[in-house]
């Protein structure tokens, strides 16, 4: 099959490779029909995840045909439409038996790794480095999904794949950072990344009842986006001072919650960015927290701050001292996806929301490596999605 | 989630000992006894700072060789105080990250010997200032007491502490199982080799014996019989090899159940025997110095078999690449 792999930095590389096998009980193979590129590939594809190795294939937001299954599952059957959660998950253990999902014990092969790294370990992630288990990921034509009856959401009604293929990932996860605001009426929510999960984390918020929502970026297109879209007020980073802004909007209390949808890879006109890239190059941090800092700044006293940006490792000049003193509420993690696919697939059959307004390019698997290209250099590239 | 205890005695209930509790409770005291018969200094962090001090020492010699070779009242020779830093880097790198770094301490003595005769030789010259010399000498020898000291006692240290003594591990894990449950599971010994690594079969041959077969490197393989000495249904399980076989070992198992009826917790400990026979030469070469991290690995296929049913693995997976798994998955694992 054809499959995109990671090969270093700044480069992918789409090739023949074998096709996927049942490997466990509980796996089932899918014919993928549509794959998206996350923003959190970007962290990969820039050389910034650690445990990284050449020739893995990348990719965790996929959907498509279920065309062989394991002598375990039950749930399944050849010919199923399914969209797959990024989370590997058992449904067994502790967590996974609590809604979180992306903490299960049993799904990833190389938790020690992970011990080691970050002291515990969360699930399992396709395509998302050894220490998440060092699974091939859904940028190909077939993929395996391990405990595949717990995972896997089928799609039995008309939906177009775009419609329904980000319950994978991205609206689940902008959702999820939403609804960790603890929203109430009046609310005002401010989200620093207009990429396609902070436009996810804008809609859910103003789905679960704020009554402002400000996206912060750079990029002309997609605070462009957040006003169409979704009614967002916007504030262009190098345009304007977002803390004096933010104060000006709320009359100098500050937003309600905070949500960063930005990251490890963050960035700021100044010498803040310059501080923080120095030391990632000297590896003496790996995560530049910009947005994050600024998120913490903002947030007022008492609020929440709802990070679904992927952070990796270390992170320097955080101000902590502000966190602890203004009593702020720090809510995190990787999306507990399955938690929320079937309710959200719900709100779009009721209509409350098509998730397809984040789509600006539509390519072929094959030209991955230039999606990844473009969705770096951002300009006017929200969402790729790509066809095996 | 893991805990890789040490101090066996937090948290544990007050029962009678198995006959391996009992082994190690004494061994740990000759141990303990042995450490505290000396100086106080921990040898090893001594190492530790000796290495550290070497590599600043080293560092300084390469970078500023005229300056120090000022501080100790000597002529300027840059070359020579630069190959010495290079020597000083050497023995501080070694030392640091070498699991045994007795022969690296020594070589520290051996360069200190060459630091010596340097300076002996420099204080013949009428050209250097002979008193900051002498200083430098006095300095130099108090280091090499020191590092004769610390050489010695990793010398005599590695023979005690890695080199006879047997090869143990501990590793404790929750599981979202009863504790019948688990018993049930690991009392069935023919199920050992679904989690645990090194084994390729094990027999039970009737009621309290059975009959292990261990992979070694390549083709190789070992058996050896085995018995179980003490049991609690549902509690706890003890087996050890019977004796005159050719492996050495013992091992037990004990299931709590966990606060909050939340399954239960393992806690394993195992004796690999001395690493000079053959088990024990086997597993030194599978699991290197760590025989904990096996058992641990193995706890956790323990619970994905009792949790799940199996254990997930991504052998076997497509890679852009000739292995479906690489080096990293294979450390982890």
């Amino acid at each position: 099959m054809r499959a995109n792999c990671w090969q270093g930095k700044k480069k992918m590389q789409v090739e023949d490779v074998a096709d996927p096998k049942i490997l466990n009980s509980q796996d089932a193979i899918v014919r993928i029909t549509s794959t998206a590129i996350c923003g959190s590939d970007l962290h990969l594809y820039n050389g910034f995840v650690p445990t990284m190795q050449q020739g893995d294939i990348v990719g965790h937001e996929f959907m498509g045909e279920v065309m062989e299954v394991g002598s375990a599952v039950k749930n399944l059957k050849v010919g199923d439409r399914v969209v797959v959660p990024f989370p590997i998950s058992c449904g067994k253990c502790f967590f996974c038996q609590e809604g979180m999902f992306s903490l299960c014990e049993n799904s990833n092969p190389n938790a020690w790794l992970a011990e080691k790294f970050w002291g515990h370990s969360p699930s399992g992630i396709y395509g998302y480095s050894h220490l998440l288990g060092g699974f091939a990921g859904g940028q190909a034509q077939y993929a395996r999904v391990p405990f595949a009856d717990v995972g896997p959401l089928k799609i039995e009604n008309g939906f177009r794949d775009e419609q329904v293929l980000f319950l994978s990932d991205i609206f689940p996860t902008g959702y999820m950072a939403a609804e960790a605001c603890n929203i109430k009426p009046g609310d005002t929510i401010a989200v620093w990344g207009c990429g396609p999960v902070g436009q996810f984390a804008i809609k859910s918020a103003f789905l679960l009842g704020a009554e402002r929502v400000i996206g912060i970026d750079r990029y002309p297109a997609r605070l462009q986006m957040a006003r169409d879209k979704s009614s967002a007020q916007t504030i262009n980073y190098e345009e304007a001072d977002v803390l004096e802004t933010l104060k000006e909007i709320t009359g100098g209390r500050g937003p309600d919650a905070c949500i960063d949808a930005v990251g490890m890879e963050s960035h700021s006109p100044g010498v803040q960015y310059a501080y923080d890239r120095v030391k990632q190059a000297m590896m003496l941090e790996t995560d530049r927290p910009i947005a994050l800092r600024q998120a913490i700044l903002a947030c007022r006293n008492g609020g929440t701050l709802s990070v679904a940006g992927v952070y990796g490792g270390f992170i320097d000049k955080v101000p902590f001292g502000s966190l602890m003193n203004r009593s702020i509420t720090v809510k995190t993690g990787q999306t507990h996806v399955h938690r929320y696919m079937r309710p959200l697939l719900e709100r779009i059959e009721k209509g409350e929301i098509d998730p397809s307004f984040v789509v600006t390019h539509r390519m072929s698997l094959n030209d991955a490596p230039e999606g990844y290209e473009m969705f770096d250099r951002r300009d006017g590239c929200i969402k790729v999605v790509l066809k095996p | 989630m893991a805990t890789l205890t040490e101090t066996r005695d937090i948290a544990k209930p007050a029962e009678p000992r198995t006959d391996t509790h009992y082994a190690r409770q004494v061994l740990n005291r000759q141990r303990s006894e042995r450490q505290g018969g000396r100086m106080g200094i921990n040898e090893e962090s001594l190492a530790r700072a000796l290495g550290w001090f070497s590599i600043g020492l080293g560092i300084a010699e390469i970078i500023a060789p005229r300056s120090l070779a000022k501080l100790v009242g000597t002529d300027n020779h840059k070359p020579l105080v630069r190959s010495y830093g290079l020597r000083e880097i050497a023995s501080g790198v070694g030392i640091l990250t070498n699991p045994r770094p007795a022969p690296w301490v020594w070589s520290r003595v051996g360069g200190d010997m060459l630091d010596l005769a340097s300076l002996a030789a420099a204080l013949k010259s009428r050209r250097n200032e002979r008193g900051k010399t002498v200083g430098a000498i006095a300095a130099v020898t108090g280091v090499t007491a020191l590092d004769v000291l610390c050489a010695q006692q990793l010398s005599a240290g590695t023979g005690g502490a890695s080199g006879r003594a047997p090869m143990q591990a501990e590793a404790s894990l929750i599981i979202n199982r009863s504790q019948e449950e688990c018993y049930r599971f690991w009392r069935n010994f023919e199920n050992l080799p679904r989690f645990m690594s090194y084994l390729e079969a094990v027999w039970s041959s009737g009621d309290r014996r059975s009959h292990w077969v261990a992979r070694g490197p390549g083709s190789a393989k070992v058996q050896w019989d085995a018995e179980i000495v003490n049991e609690v249904p549902n509690q706890r399980i003890s087996w050890r090899s019977l004796p005159g076989s050719d492996i050495e070992n013992s091992g037990s198992v004990e299931f709590e159940p966990a606060p909050g009826g939340r399954g239960s917790i393992a806690r394993v400990q195992m004796d690999f025997g001395q690493p000079g026979r053959a088990l024990g030469k086997l597993l030194t070469k599978l699991m290197g110095k760590y025989p904990e991290r096996i058992v641990m690995k193995d706890l956790r296929r323990f619970k994905q078999v009792l949790e799940v049913g199996e254990v997930i693995t991504t052998e076997g997976q497509p890679a852009g690449r000739s292995s479906s798994t690489t080096w990293l998955d294979s450390i982890a694992r």
